[in-house]
C-alpha cells in the first residue's frame, strides 16, 4: 500500500500528556466541576489563564481591561499570589487532588470530524508565556465564563474605556484597577454590582447611566449605592481628555425616540467609563469542538444546547457556569454555578466508570430573564443618534460604523471607484442574508489582534439593525484558533515528529504540478529536508 | 434573451474560476448565471495564499499580463502587488527557488539571485539563517477574499447574475446536451453549462457520465498581527507560501495536507489542527525578526487535485455543451487567465491565447478507478503502519 509521505500520515500531533478530565476555567463552576470529578476518582486538570500577562491585558484579551491596569500587573509573581489568594476554591481543588495550572491559556480544541481524521484523540492547545503544548482529554468541562458587551462612542479608544468583567477581574483577582472615579453604563444587576464593588475598593462612582427611562434592577437592595448619581434616559456623547486618556465623559439626555435633547449635555469628570450593560457567554471552545449552539437573547446570545447534566451535543464535553448562558446580562448565582459544576463533574467521572451514588439533585433551571439584544440595540440607537456614523466600530482595524454598513474596503487601500461606491450592505442583501464573516473579510471589522472581542457584538448589532433583521438570524461568526493571540515563538512546538521535518513541502509535493507545460516530462520535485532537488531532465 | 429562469451560460460554482469565467462572459455581453451552494468565494478561492506567479502554466503568460490590470478591469480592489522574493534557508531550498526562476527565464522573465545581505536589505525581518534567495521581477500576489468579491460584483455590473445558497441537485440531459440545471431553488435552463465546482467537480463529471479523477484535501494557514509594511510583501520560502498583506499581517501556509472525502454537495468543514504550531515554527524560522509577533487567526480550506496536479479545462465530447474546469489546487493566481480562456471557449469555441491540450480531460482516460489508493491519496490513513497493514478507516 502506498503512503503519501507529503500528507499528514505519520505526522499526527502527539499530546504532551493525557488527562481523563480537563476543566477550563477556575471560577465557581469550574472549581466545583474539578472537585466533583476528582472526588469521583477521576484524574483532573484544572486550567485557568489568570494571571494573564500585561501584554495580553493591553490588547484587551481575554477581557476588556481598557488600559486601566496598575503597574503592578507586570509583577507576575505578585499577580499569581493575588489570583490564588482571591480564589479559595483553588485550595479546595488542590486538596481534592486536582492538578491546578494557572496562568495557562487554552487556545485551541481539536477533534476529529469529517475532514480531520488524523488526530489520535481529542486534544487541547495550551500555552503559558513561554511555550505551547497539547493535552489530550477524555472529558472536557468548559467553564470559560463570559465577557462584556461594549459599544463604541467618540473617544472609546482612550485608556479608561473598559468593561465590567475587566473591572471585576482587576479589582478582585489582581487588586490592580487603576481607576479613581468610574462612570458606569447600565443599570441592571451587573451595573449595580460593579458600582458596589468599586465603592468597596475605595473608587468613587461618578454615576450610573441608563439609556432607558427606568433602572433595570432594584437599587434599594444595595445600600452602598445610596447617593450615587443616576442618569436615566441618558447616553454617552463623547469621552474626553488629554491625549489617549479618559478624563471626562459628556452625557446627553435622550427622548423616547432615543434622540438627543438639546441643551441637556453635561460633562462628568471621571477617569474610567465602564460598560456594564450585559455579558456574552464565552463559547469559543465549545464552537471549536463542534458543540451545537443556539441563539438565546435572554441568555446572552449563542449558548450551548445542554442535557440535564450540562453535557453539550458532543458526548463527553460539558459546559457550566456563565459560558452555558447568563441571565439578565449578569453572571449566574454562585450557587447555581456551583451546582452546575458539581453535576457536570460527577457526570464526567461517572461516564469514566466511577461508581458514584446517584445525583441528589439536578440543576435547577432559573427562569429566563429579559431579552438582552433589544436593550443593547437601544443603546446602539442612542449612540448612533448622538455620535453619528463616523465612530469606530472596530478599534483594531479602525473601521467606522459607516464603513461597515457601506461595506467599504479599508482606508489604507485608498480605493475609490464608482462601482465600489455603488456597493453597500443593501446591495449585498440582494444576494443573500447578512453574514458577519463575509462583511468582516471585506471591511476588516473584527480582524485585529483583540480577535474581535471588543467589536463582535456591536458589529452584529449594527449589521442586524442596518439590514432590518435580528441577531438570531445572523449566523454565528466563526472563531478560529489560536483563541488567544500568541507569539509565533510561543505557539511553535519545541519538537516535531521526525516525519514532519523530513517530508515538509510547501504544497502537495506532486512533481508535475509546477513543471513547465511546454516541456513534456520535465518535473521538479520539491526538495525536502533530506532529498535534494532533482529535476527530471538532468 | 434567455428565459429569466435560465441563462445562455449557467456556471456551477461561485469560486474564483467560475466567477472569473462569468465575469469575462458577462463583459462580452453573454447572459450568464452563476449558482453557488453557499456564498461566493467561500471555499478555497477565498482562503489561500494569494500567489499569482505561475509562469510554467499554459495560462502563465496571460496571468502575468492580466494581473496588473485587474483592479482597473474589475473596478474593485484586488490588492494585487507585483514581484516575489524567495528566501532560502538551505541549499535545497535555494536550488528550488533558482529552478523556478530559471524556468521563468526561459519564458522571458527577469530575476536575480540574492545573497544573504541583499535578502536582509529587502526583508529586514529575515535572519542570518538565510543563505540567499531570489528576486523575481514578475509574479505577485493579491487578496483572495477581496478578489473573489470583486469578480462577483464586476460580473453583476455587466449584467450577469449570481444565485447564492442554491445547491445543484441534478442536470437534465436531452439529445446529448445539458438543457437544464436542477437546484434547491428550481430548474434553470442552460444553453451552455460550465462546471467549476472545486472539490465537487468530480461529482458533476459523474452525473455527466465522464470520469474526472479528483482527490480533495484539507490545508491550513495562519495569520499574524500586523507588522510594519515591507517594501515587497511577496516574501516566501522555507516550505511556506504566503505574503504580507497590505495591512501588514503575515499570512502563510504549507506543510502536510490531509486527504479527505467529499461525500456529496455538503459544505466541507474547515477546521484547523495543531499543525498551526508547525506553521508558526517555520514562519519564525523564515522571518526570525517577526518571531515575537502574535498569531491571531488560522484557517483551513479544501483544495482538489488531479493525479498529475495539473488543471482540467476542457469541453466534453458529450454532452457537448459542457465545459469542465478544475484548477487542481492552483487556481487563484491563474484565475484572470483561466476565466478568459473559458469565456473564449464559449464564445469562440477554443482558447485563443494558449494551447490547452496539456490539460485536457482525455489524459485521464486510462486512470484506474482505484488511483487514489494507488497514490496513497486516501482519507484517514493516519499512520504509515496502519496503511501498511491495509487498514484505511
Amino acid at each position: 500500500m502506498t503512503v503519501d509521505l507529503r500528507s499528514i500520515a505519520d505526522k499526527a500531533p502527539r499530546p504532551e500528556r493525557h488527562v481523563p478530565v480537563v476543566v477550563v476555567g477556575a471560577g465557581v463552576a469550574g472549581v466545583a466541576a474539578a472537585v466533583a470529578a476528582a472526588r469521583g476518582g477521576a484524574q483532573v486538570l484544572l486550567v485557568d489563564e489568570h494571571p494573564v500577562d500585561n501584554d495580553m491585558m493591553a490588547m484587551d484579551v481575554p477581557l476588556y481591561f481598557g488600559q486601566r491596569m496598575q503597574e503592578s500587573v507586570r509583577n507576575r509573581a505578585l499577580m499569581m499570589e493575588r489570583v490564588v489568594e482571591a480564589n479559595p476554591g483553588l485550595a479546595e481543588a488542590h486538596e481534592a487532588g486536582v492538578d491546578v495550572q494557572l496562568g495557562t491559556y487554552v487556545w485551541g480544541a481539536f477533534v476529529n470530524g469529517p475532514s480531520v481524521r488524523e488526530l489520535p484523540g481529542p486534544m487541547l492547545g495550551l500555552a503559558d508565556d513561554r511555550r505551547s503544548w497539547l493535552v489530550g482529554y477524555d472529558r472536557l468541562i468548559v467553564a470559560a465564563g463570559a465577557r462584556d458587551v461594549a459599544l463604541g462612542f467618540p473617544g472609546w479608544e482612550r485608556a479608561g474605556a473598559m468593561g465590567a468583567s475587566g473591572a471585576h477581574a482587576l479589582l478582585t483577582r489582581y487588586r490592580a484597577l487603576a481607576s479613581k472615579r468610574i462612570l458606569i453604563l447600565g443599570s441592571g444587576q451587573l451595573a449595580l454590582a460593579t458600582a458596589a464593588l468599586a465603592l468597596q475598593h475605595g473608587i468613587e462612582v461618578a454615576g450610573l447611566v441608563e439609556v432607558g427611562d427606568a433602572l433595570r434592577a432594584e437599587i434599594g437592595s444595595v445600600p452602598a449605592l445610596h447617593g450615587v448619581p443616576i442618569y436615566l434616559s441618558h447616553t454617552v456623547k463623547e469621552a474626553r481628555g488629554k491625549v489617549g486618556e479618559v478624563e471626562s465623559v459628556a452625557l446627553v439626555q435622550v427622548d423616547a425616540a432615543l434622540e438627543p435633547v438639546a441643551g441637556t449635555e453635561r460633562e462628568i469628570a471621571c477617569d474610567t467609563i465602564c460598560w456594564a450593560v450585559g455579558l456574552v457567554p464565552n463559547v469559543e471552545l465549545l464552537h471549536l469542538v463542534g458543540a451545537r449552539l443556539a441563539f438565546s437573547s435572554p441568555r446572552g446570545g449563542w449558548v450551548p444546547q445542554l442535557s440535564d447534566v450540562m453535557q453539550t451535543s458532543v458526548t463527553g464535553v460539558f459546559a457550566v457556569g456563565d459560558c452555558a448562558g447568563v441571565r439578565d446580562g449578569v453572571g449566574g448565582d454562585p450557587d447555581v454555578a456551583h451546582e452546575q459544576g458539581r453535576v457536570a463533574g460527577v457526570a464526567a467521572a461517572e461516564s469514566l466508570g466511577a461508581n458514584l451514588s446517584p445525583l441528589p439533585s439536578r440543576v435547577r433551571a432559573a427562569a429566563d430573564g429579559p431579552a438582552m439584544h433589544a436593550y443593547w440595540q437601544q443603546w446602539l440607537q442612542s449612540l448612533l443618534h448622538v455620535g453619528g456614523w463616523e465612530v469606530n466600530v472596530c478599534q483594531c482595524e479602525e473601521v467606522t460604523r459607516r464603513e461597515l454598513v457601506e461595506v467599504k474596503p479599508p482606508r489604507y487601500l485608498k480605493w475609490d471607484s464608482p462601482q465600489m461606491s455603488a456597493r453597500s450592505l443593501d446591495t449585498m442583501l440582494r444576494d443573500g442574508p447578512v453574514n458577519q464573516d463575509q462583511i468582516k473579510r471585506l471591511t476588516r471589522a473584527g480582524m485585529g489582534p483583540c480577535q474581535s472581542r471588543r467589536c463582535r457584538e456591536q458589529v452584529g448589532l449594527l449589521l442586524a439593525q442596518a439590514s432590518g433583521t435580528t441577531m438570531d438570524r445572523i449566523p454565528l461568526p466563526s472563531f478560529r484558533p489560536p483563541l488567544r493571540p500568541l507569539p509565533l515563538n510561543v505557539l511553535w512546538p519545541a519538537d516535531e515528529p521526525p516525519a514532519m521535518r523530513e517530508h515538509w513541502v510547501g504544497w502537495f509535493g506532486i512533481p508535475t504540478q509546477f513543471s513547465p507545460h511546454w516541456e513534456a516530462g520535465m518535473a521538479i520535485a520539491e526538495p525536502t529536508a533530506q532529498t535534494p532537488l532533482i529535476p527530471s531532465d538532468e | 434573451m434567455a428565459d429569466p429562469k435560465g441563462a445562455a451560460v449557467v456556471i456551477v460554482g461561485g469560486g474564483v474560476t467560475g466567477l472569473s469565467a462569468g465575469w469575462w462572459l458577462a463583459r462580452s455581453g453573454v447572459d450568464v448565471l452563476v449558482l453557488d451552494k453557499g456564498i461566493v468565494g467561500w471555499e478555497a478561492s477565498g482562503r489561500n495564499g494569494g500567489g499569482a506567479t505561475h509562469v510554467y502554466s499554459p495560462f502563465g503568460l496571460e496571468e502575468q499580463r492580466l494581473w496588473p490590470q485587474m483592479d482597473d478591469l474589475l473596478g474593485y480592489p484586488t490588492e494585487h502587488q507585483p514581484y516575489r522574493i524567495g528566501i532560502a534557508l538551505s541549499e535545497n531550498q535555494l536550488a528550488l527557488a533558482r529552478r523556478s526562476a530559471e524556468i521563468a527565464e526561459t519564458r522571458g522573465f527577469r530575476w536575480e539571485l540574492l545573497d544573504r545581505q541583499q535578502v536582509k536589505e529587502l526583508v529586514p525581518i529575515a535572519g542570518d539563517n538565510a543563505i540567499g534567495g531570489t528576486f523575481l521581477h514578475f509574479g505577485g500576489h493579491a487578496n483572495p477574499q477581496r478578489t473573489v468579491q470583486a469578480y462577483a460584483w464586476a460580473l453583476q455590473d455587466h449584467g450577469g447574475r449570481i444565485l447564492q445558497h442554491t445547491t445543484v441537485t441534478g442536470l437534465t440531459i436531452r439529445s446529448g446536451r445539458v438543457t437544464a440545471v436542477e437546484t434547491s431553488r428550481g430548474s434553470f435552463d442552460a444553453e451552455t453549462l460550465i462546471v467549476a465546482a472545486g472539490p465537487q467537480t468530480g461529482l458533476f463529471a459523474d452525473m455527466l457520465g465522464v470520469s474526472l479523477p479528483l482527490a480533495p484535501a484539507r490545508v491550513e494557514m495562519i495569520a499574524t498581527e500586523p507588522l510594519p509594511l515591507m517594501r515587497h510583501g511577496g516574501v516566501a520560502g522555507n516550505g511556506l507560501y504566503g505574503r504580507q498583506t497590505l495591512r501588514g499581517n503575515l499570512v502563510y501556509g504549507g506543510g502536510p495536507h490531509e486527504w479527505i472525502n467529499v461525500p456529496d454537495m455538503a459544505t466541507p468543514e474547515h477546521p484547523n489542527t495543531p499543525l498551526v504550531r508547525n506553521l508558526a515554527r517555520r514562519l519564525a524560522e523564515l522571518l526570525p525578526g517577526a518571531a515575537h509577533m502574535r498569531v491571531i487567526r488560522s484557517w483551513g480550506g479544501v483544495a482538489e487535485n488531479t493525479p498529475d496536479g495539473l488543471p482540467v479545462v476542457d469541453r466534453l465530447a458529450s454532452p457537448d455543451n459542457v465545459i469542465i474546469a478544475t484548477m487542481s489546487s492552483v487556481g487563484f493566481g491563474l484565475s484572470p487567465a483561466v476565466g478568459k480562456a473559458i469565456s473564449e471557449m464559449v464564445v469562440h469555441g477554443r482558447c485563443l491565447f494558449a494551447d490547452l491540450s496539456a490539460i485536457s480531460l482525455g489524459r485521464f482516460a486510462d486512470t484506474p478507478p482505484d488511483w487514489r489508493e494507488r497514490a496513497g491519496w486516501i482519507a484517514g490513513a493516519s499512520s504509515i503502519a496502519e496503511a501498511a497493514a491495509g487498514g484505511s478507516r
